[in-house]
Formats: structure tokens, sequence, C-alpha cells
């Protein structure tokens, strides 16, 4: 029925007229594709333009009202004043410091996912083809509170991570660790490491996939070339494989940079009591009510991703994706 | 590569494969040993003894079927209305060329493409601007809204592979559109379907960022976990509440993969 569109004139009707509402449903759309194509995406385009666009517009409307500092009310006036407000040392520091966050957690997904991917693409056959990718697959799809709370557990100071150290004999370099400034604390899970490694683990498979699939498309024997004409490994790395997979990298890197920007969830659970963009949305919108305020910061992943995305674009990063 | 059958992988490349992919499960089997530990006030390694009584406990948690029941009825009519929105619009788009297409494309994708919290703040302002009050229909509203997405991405990958000629057959050997959808063009993209419903399940059952922003007061099972997690009350029913999610979420994924992986395009790959 969905083909209808693509035949340009009908012949005529050798076949006598079907009967009924449904008989002549079916032959109005067959005479005029048009219809239901219309039919076909009105659902769909309503939905998502009024439940999904319609409120983000208007919450990016919103960010160009401003909050009325004594009693608390929204002042829908137009003003920049909210954004002014966002240029506040203590509002710049969080954008910073979740734009720092996401670059390392990009950095450190992007090294961990190479040999993954470069493995499977290259040397798994199969059913070992298929247990990489299920390997993969799984840990993508299972839940994310889960995730977050195995790493509770693990990161815990009475947990398993302390444990294992001190069977090493090696609790005396978490500690050296634990009592530097900025990424210590008093445990891992109160501090930003931990941080850093749950955002690291939770979008570790949005990466390997894509650069799976931009390895895969390279052809073996440009690795054996490489290698015939007398490149180490290290060249054949640096100048033959690596910028064949970096639109996929680019590409994983969009998820791993976009979710690391929007997340509240994780440095609530694990991490210091310093504010990440997601989390200043949060408590703007709740308990300060301050819409305005919330708005515009959410403007900055937007704006952000934006120039991301055209970057990766210009790329090519989407036909890896 | 694959002319030469020599070809095994570095030793290097296979320790840091393998390290890379234990890196991804340790943690989540780690929560299967914890369902069981004796301990109660702390996350002790090694537990100190092992036990099954929590799961007693737990089953006997008014809450936590309350919560589930939420969850499974949220994440069935989402599902529902994604896999109606979805077909709709994976069919319009993959049989026909028309003026705005890339744009209905990205329309699909954007709630999945932006953070989780721009959906929610988004929703949630909407709510309150039209002053309409948390219920159960304003989770499905944004469960729905980003399970679109999963089944737009089967439905698309299974129309391109089905050859159009079949449905002209179709039509000139007599039957009507609504014969030919029924016949021919559903069992065609039944499985994909199902892959891609089952998918909007497991993401629709897990999904936490916008339903803090959409239940108001009410609890899923995520927003139960979550409370749990910030203000731990009883540890062990959380671990075996942590249990059986991973395998209700397992379950779905490892069908919606044997049921598409014969194509060009296996379901779950992006999520």
């Amino acid at each position: 029925m969905t083909l209808t569109a693509t035949q340009a004139k009908p012949a005529p009707a050798l076949l006598p007229r079907a009967g009924g509402v449904r008989g002549a449903l079916s032959d109005l759309f067959w005479r005029r594709p048009k219809l239901l194509l219309l039919l076909m995406l009105l659902p769909p385009v309503l939905w998502l333009g009024i439940v999904y666009v319609g409120s983000l517009l208007a919450l990016l409307l919103q960010s160009f009202f401003s909050i009325d500092e004594f009693s608390g009310l929204i002042n829908r006036q137009f003003t920049l004043k909210t954004y002014g407000d966002l240029l506040q040392a203590a509002n710049l520091d969080i954008i910073l410091r979740t734009v720092t966050m996401a670059a390392l957690v990009t950095l450190a997904s992007a090294i961990i996912a190479f040999p993954i991917a470069y493995y499977a693409a290259r040397y798994a056959r199969g059913r070992w083809k298929a247990l990489f990718y299920l390997g993969v697959m799984l840990p993508l799809w299972s839940s994310y509170l889960v995730k977050i709370y195995a790493w509770k557990l693990i990161l815990a100071k009475e947990g398993i991570l302390t444990w294992l150290l001190a069977k090493l004999h090696l609790l005396w370099l978490l500690d050296g660790w634990l009592s530097l400034p900025i990424v210590g604390g008093n445990s891992l899970s109160v501090s930003s490491t931990g941080t850093f490694i749950v955002f690291v683990y939770v979008w570790l498979p949005f990466m390997i996939l894509p650069v799976q699939a931009a390895l895969e498309r390279v052809p073996g024997n440009l690795v054996e070339a490489s290698s015939d004409l007398g490149a180490s490994p290290g060249q054949t790395f640096r100048n033959v494989l690596f910028p064949l997979a970096l639109p996929g990298i680019v590409a994983g890197s969009i998820f791993t940079f976009s979710l690391t920007l929007g997340d509240y969830i994780i440095p609530q659970i694990i991490g210091t009591s310093r504010l990440f963009i997601g989390q200043a949305v949060y408590s703007q919108q709740g308990t300060a009510g301050n819409i305005p305020l919330a708005a515009a910061f959410t403007v900055v992943p937007i704006v952000i991703m934006g120039f991301y995305l055209w970057g990766a674009k210009r790329m090519g990063a989407f036909d890896a994706l | 590569m694959r002319s030469d059958g020599s070809s095994s992988a570095p030793l290097g490349l296979k320790v840091a494969a393998t390290g890379g992919l234990l890196f991804l499960h340790l943690p989540i089997f780690l929560i299967f040993i914890y369902a069981f530990t004796t301990e109660e006030k702390s996350f002790a390694w090694p537990p100190p003894g092992l036990t099954t009584q929590w799961f007693a406990v737990t089953w006997n948690r008014p809450d936590v079927w309350e919560a589930l029941s939420l969850s499974v009825r949220v994440a069935a009519i989402s599902t529902l209305v994604a896999l109606v929105l979805g077909t709709l619009c994976a069919a319009a788009v993959s049989r026909t060329r028309f003026f705005g297409r890339e744009t209905i494309s990205l329309l699909v994708i954007l709630p999945i493409a932006l953070p989780g919290i721009i959906t929610g703040i988004a929703l949630r302002s909407a709510f309150s601007l039209a002053e309409i009050p948390f219920s159960f229909w304003t989770i499905v509203l944004g469960h729905a809204t980003f399970c679109v997405v999963v089944v737009y991405n089967n439905a698309v990958a299974r129309f391109r592979r089905t050859s159009g000629s079949m449905i002209e057959a179709s039509m000139d050997l007599g039957a009507d559109g609504f014969q030919t959808f029924r016949h021919v063009v559903l069992p065609n993209i039944a499985t994909a379907l199902l892959a891609g419903g089952m998918l909007a399940f497991a993401l629709s059952f897990d999904e936490v960022i916008v339903t803090t922003f959409t239940a108001g007061q009410q609890q899923t099972l995520p927003i139960w976990m979550l409370e749990e997690l910030i203000r731990p009350r009883q540890r062990p029913v959380t671990n075996v509440v942590a249990m059986v999610v991973v395998l209700v979420t397992l379950l779905p994924i490892l069908v919606a993969y044997y049921l598409t992986r014969d194509g060009d395009q296996i379901a779950g790959s992006g999520k």
C-alpha cells in the first residue's frame, strides 16, 4: 500500500470496484497516494510536534523570562538577564567542570573501546563475532541505575576494590591518589575519580559500536600492505588505522560527550558535592523554582552539541553511525 | 585480512580486548552475588555469608510490587503507542520521497539525541504551563516520545530490505490495500516490529531521567531504585530488585537480537 506513491498514474482498473466502505477507502488510497501519505504522517508528526517540539520551544522561550529575586515569581517579559546570570563565576565553573569531564570521559572511552572494536572487527569470526556483539549490546541495554548501583558497591570504602588492592598490597596507591586535590576525596565513591570511572563505564558501549562499524570497513590487506612496506605496528596504527577509524570515534564521541553533558544522576550518586550542568538544571527547576535559569542552562548543552554535530558532520562521522 | 587464514591477534590486543569486555561485564555480575549476601548495613566484600532470605522479604514488599506494576503498565502502553507511530512514520519515510522527509527523520531521532534532562524539563515545564496534573498518562507521554525512535529504526531497516514488487504483485492479483497490508506487508515486517517493540519496552522499563520530571509522586521501579540509591533504607531489598531488573531487561534484548540477527541492521545497535 505504501508503494502507491511511486506509481505516477495508475492504469484504469480492470477489476470491478470493490464494494463497501472498505473497498471505497482502498480505492481512494490507490488513486490518491498523497492522501495516504498524509494520513500516515499525521499521527507521528502531530505527536512529536506537539508533545516534544512544542514543549522544547516553550522551554527555550522561558529562558528569556527572568525571576523576580524578592517575590520568586517569574516575570514574563523578554530579557537577556537570565543569560547574564548564567555567566556568573559559579555557573561558569559548573559549565567548565562538566565540559572537562565530558572531554576526559570521551578520551578514555575511545582508548578502551579501540582494542575491543578492532578485535571484534578484524579477528572475531562466526560464533565469536556474535559473542562479541552481544558482549557489547547487553551492557549497553542493561539497566542504567543497576550499572550505577554496581559501581557504588565496587567503589565503596568496604567494597571489592579496596579489598582487592589490600590483597595486592597496593592500598598505598589508592590512599595516595585519594589524598590528591580535585580528583581525590574520602573514598572513591565520593571523589571525582569515581564519577569519571562510572561515566566511562556507562557510556563505553556507545563508543565501541560505531568504532567497530568504521573498522569493519577497513580492508585487511590495507594493514598488510602497510607492514609489507616496512611500517612498524605503531606506524600502521598512526598512519593507516587511526585515520580510517576516526569518523567512527567521532560518531561515538557524540554519544559519550552529549550523554555526559546532560547526566545528573551519576554525579549525584557517585561523586563530590560540586555540581554538573544536569544537577544545576535539576536543582534550579526543582528546589529553587527558577525555571528561566534552568532553561538557560539547558541551552548550554544544546549549543555545545550543535557545534559538535556540525564539526562531526564535516568529518563524515554520520556515515559511521 | 580475510584472505589469509593465519591471522591471529597480537597478545597485547587480545589482553586489551578481553580486559575491556571484563570491565563491561564484571560489575553487573557482582550484583548477582550481592543479592545473596547476609550483610545488611554496608556493601562489605567479601560477603560474610550467603542467604536467600532477601528474595522472600522482597516478595512481601508491597511498594516494590506497586512500582513494578506501574513500570510494566507504562512500558506496555508506551510500546503500543510507539509501535503505531514508529511504523507509520517508517512506512511513509522509506517508500516515498517528499518535501521535509529529512526533517521528519530528525524529528524522530531528536528525543534521544538530546540529553534526557532536556526532554524531561521541557515536558515538565509544558505540563505546568498547560496546567496538566501529573498522572499515569504524563509518564506515558514522555516515554512514548523517545520509544518511537527504536521502533522506527527497526521498521525502516526492514522496509528497506522488503521488495516493493511484492506489494505490486498483491495488488495486481486483486487484493485491496487492506488485504495487502494484512497478508503481505505485515508478515514481512512482523519480526522487525516485535524486535522494535521489545527494545522499546526495555527502554521504557529502565528509563529514569525523563520519568523523574513527569511522574510527580508516582514511583516506577527505576524511581524506586533511585530513591534507594540516594537514601538507602533496606540495602538487601535493593540488591534483589537490581538483580531482577537485570534479568527482566536481559530477555527482551536477547529476543530482539535473535529476531533480527540475519538482517543488515541488527536491532539495538543504537540505543
